[in-house]
């Protein structure tokens, strides 16, 4: 084990020495605290230090403060205490994080938090009016559309995409356009039979 | 990941200003210390393995208000940078009059990233290579130039055999990019002073001695759309895979046919899946000119495209696997009800 004041020195050497060369090799006038502003002008910035986001989340302004690195899952999920999104693979693999942003489904993922600033997002918590449960949620217990649970709130928003863009119709359908959510439990035939049956109060829904 | 400054730019002088401010004329573009954020489902992907190490992202999105146009007019068809995967292969009249456009884009990756990734990043997304995405693999010419490549006598199932060199042998990953390069696409491009057009087929560079060049795009440059002149209504993409969806293609063809009183007038020949680069079969296609489509010709042509494959220890099933998939996607256009 390093001891701490060790830790604690190595961690300001490599700081200082990153900001150094940063700044040497970045001649450009950007900022962390820029992330809305277009075409902000303003002085080099230390890069370590957390910016200001703040997300539409489920019909919510969330006020937030953190790394610039943060993808939209961390946000939610360590940030805003959101933690139905899962995060099953971190690169674009399996789907568990899979989230809507601006009705799109999207991989939150791969999606850095402060680069949606301006769009609604819409989680698995976001779904339900108070005690009642979306019909794809009720679908999906209704048809046993699960194992262990972690694919789930990905499968389910995926699922409402998917009817929504039209491509519920047949069975071959849903598996191509449910393949972005992987399942390790294999729950794809209950899943099937989960979207066939929430599609028509989705598709309503969407009409209505 | 490495912390990185960030801009989000409103127009695209602006975006090219910012992306050209630390360049270097000869450092490859996809190691420019400043890159262009698009989707971000390469660029994100790669920066959290440690793979790409950009200290400054632009984040050229905002340009999609102009940047995201498809167009039909005039009997071409304009695609810009932007566009989304989802949205241009949804498209009735491109899966009308481009359907090899429509599939190679539906047939990759999945609904969500599809929805996220733009046209411009898809063509510039970087190989699959598994010792090239590993940082702890030391040796990897295209990572790390003059060290070696892990992969030549490592596992090598899901890599190429067109187009290799003794530095490195990794499969383009991309299914977009067949469907440009058969139809002889090109790529409008915009810099800092000048824009400029080239043909696409010109876009990627085998990876010869130089494997970490990837493209001839210098850093600086964005790519604002895509071009292809006249209709290809009888074409198709084909793609086989080790699972049915969302994933790469071990290999695949795309093919553009146009046929007169049952006789070829032109064709057009592109493989993925097998190649260092997205690859035309030029000899191929020459097959086909003039003639009437048959088993046996077919046959021929297959045997052609992959005359000069070279398999590596794993993946010489990717030769005739190929031939076949060549075979099939030819059988498939030459049967389209036009
Ligand atoms: C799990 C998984 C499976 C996938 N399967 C497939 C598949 O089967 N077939 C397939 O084809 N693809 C597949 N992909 C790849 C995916 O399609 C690409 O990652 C995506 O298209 C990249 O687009 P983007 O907009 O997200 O690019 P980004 O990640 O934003 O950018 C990629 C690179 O291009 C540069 N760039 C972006 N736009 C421009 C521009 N306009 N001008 C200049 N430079 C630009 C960026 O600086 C960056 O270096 C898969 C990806 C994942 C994660
Ligand atoms: S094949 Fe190319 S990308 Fe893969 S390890 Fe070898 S040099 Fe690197
Ligand atoms: S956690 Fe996002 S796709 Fe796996
Ligand atoms: S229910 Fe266990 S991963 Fe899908």
């Amino acid at each position: 084990m390093t001891d701490p004041e060790d830790r604690a020195l190595t961690w300001s050497f490599n700081r200082r020495a990153f900001i150094g060369g940063a700044a040497g090799t970045v001649a450009l006038p950007l900022v962390a605290k820029a992330a809305g502003d277009a075409n902000t002008a303003a002085v080099a910035a230390d890069l370590s230090l957390p910016v200001d986001v703040t997300l539409q989340i489920n019909g919510a302004t969330r006020p937030l403060n953190i790394d610039i690195r943060t993808t939209l899952l961390d946000a939610l999920r360590e940030h805003a205490g959101l933690t139905g999104s899962k995060k099953g693979c971190d690169h674009g693999q399996c789907g568990a994080c899979t989230v809507m942003v601006d009705g799109r489904r999207v991989l939150s993922c791969l999606t850095l938090a402060l680069t949606v600033q301006d769009q609604p997002i819409t989680t698995i918590e976001g779904l339900s009016q108070g005690d009642q449960l979306h019909p794809m949620q009720q679908a999906f217990i209704d048809q046993d559309a699960f194992q262990c649970g972690y694919c789930t709130p990905g499968q389910i928003i995926s699922a409402i995409a998917c009817v929504k863009e039209g491509h519920a119709t047949t069975d071959g359908d849903i598996r191509e356009f449910m393949s972005g959510n992987i399942c390790r439990c294999a729950a794809y035939p209950n899943i099937v039979a989960a979207v066939k049956q929430a599609a028509p109060a989705v598709s309503d829904e969407q009409k209505g | 990941m490495r912390p990185f400054a960030y801009s989000r730019p409103t127009d695209a002088n602006s975006a090219v200003q910012a992306l050209s401010a630390a360049a270097s004329a000869n450092s490859p573009v996809a190691d420019a210390a400043i890159q262009a954020l698009a989707g971000g489902t390469t660029l994100l992907d790669l920066m959290k393995l440690d793979v790409m190490r950009p200290s400054a992202l632009v984040d050229i999105n905002p340009l999609s208000d102009v940047w995201s146009a498809v167009n039909l007019d005039g009997g071409n068809l304009k695609l810009g940078a932007l566009a989304r995967m989802s949205d241009v292969a949804a498209h009735a009249d491109i899966q009308k009059n481009y359907p090899v456009v429509a599939d190679a884009l539906k047939l990759a990756a999945s609904p969500q990233i599809r929805n996220m990734a733009s046209l411009g990043g898809n063509v510039l997304q970087r190989t699959r290579c598994t010792y090239f995405r590993d940082v702890s693999y030391e040796n990897c010419n295209k990572r790390n130039p003059g060290s070696g490549c892990a992969a030549m006598d490592g596992f090598n199932r899901t890599h190429a055999v067109l187009g290799t060199s003794g530095q490195c042998i990794a499969t383009y990953p991309g299914d977009f990019a067949q469907a440009l390069i058969a139809l002889n696409a090109t790529v409008e491009i915009i810099g800092k002073s000048s824009a400029r057009t080239v043909s696409f087929a010109e876009l990627h560079r085998a990876p010869g001695n130089s494997p970490q060049i990837e493209t001839t795009l210098m850093p600086g440059e964005l790519i604002s759309s895509f071009s292809i002149q006249g209709r290809w209504p009888r074409s198709t993409y084909f793609k086989v895979r080790d699972r049915q969806s969302y994933e790469f293609a071990l290999s695949s063809a795309a093919i553009a046919l146009e046929v007169q009183d049952g006789t070829i007038r032109d064709a057009r020949i592109a493989l993925g899946g097998v190649a260092t680069v997205p690859w035309r079969a030029r000899k191929a296609e020459g097959l086909l000119k003039g003639e009437k489509f048959d088993d046996a010709l077919a046959s021929q042509v297959a045997e052609a495209a992959f005359e000069d494959a070279v398999g590596s220890k794993h993946n010489a099933f990717k030769i005739a696997l190929g031939k076949r998939v060549v075979a099939r996607a030819l059988h498939q256009a030459a049967a389209m009800e036009i």
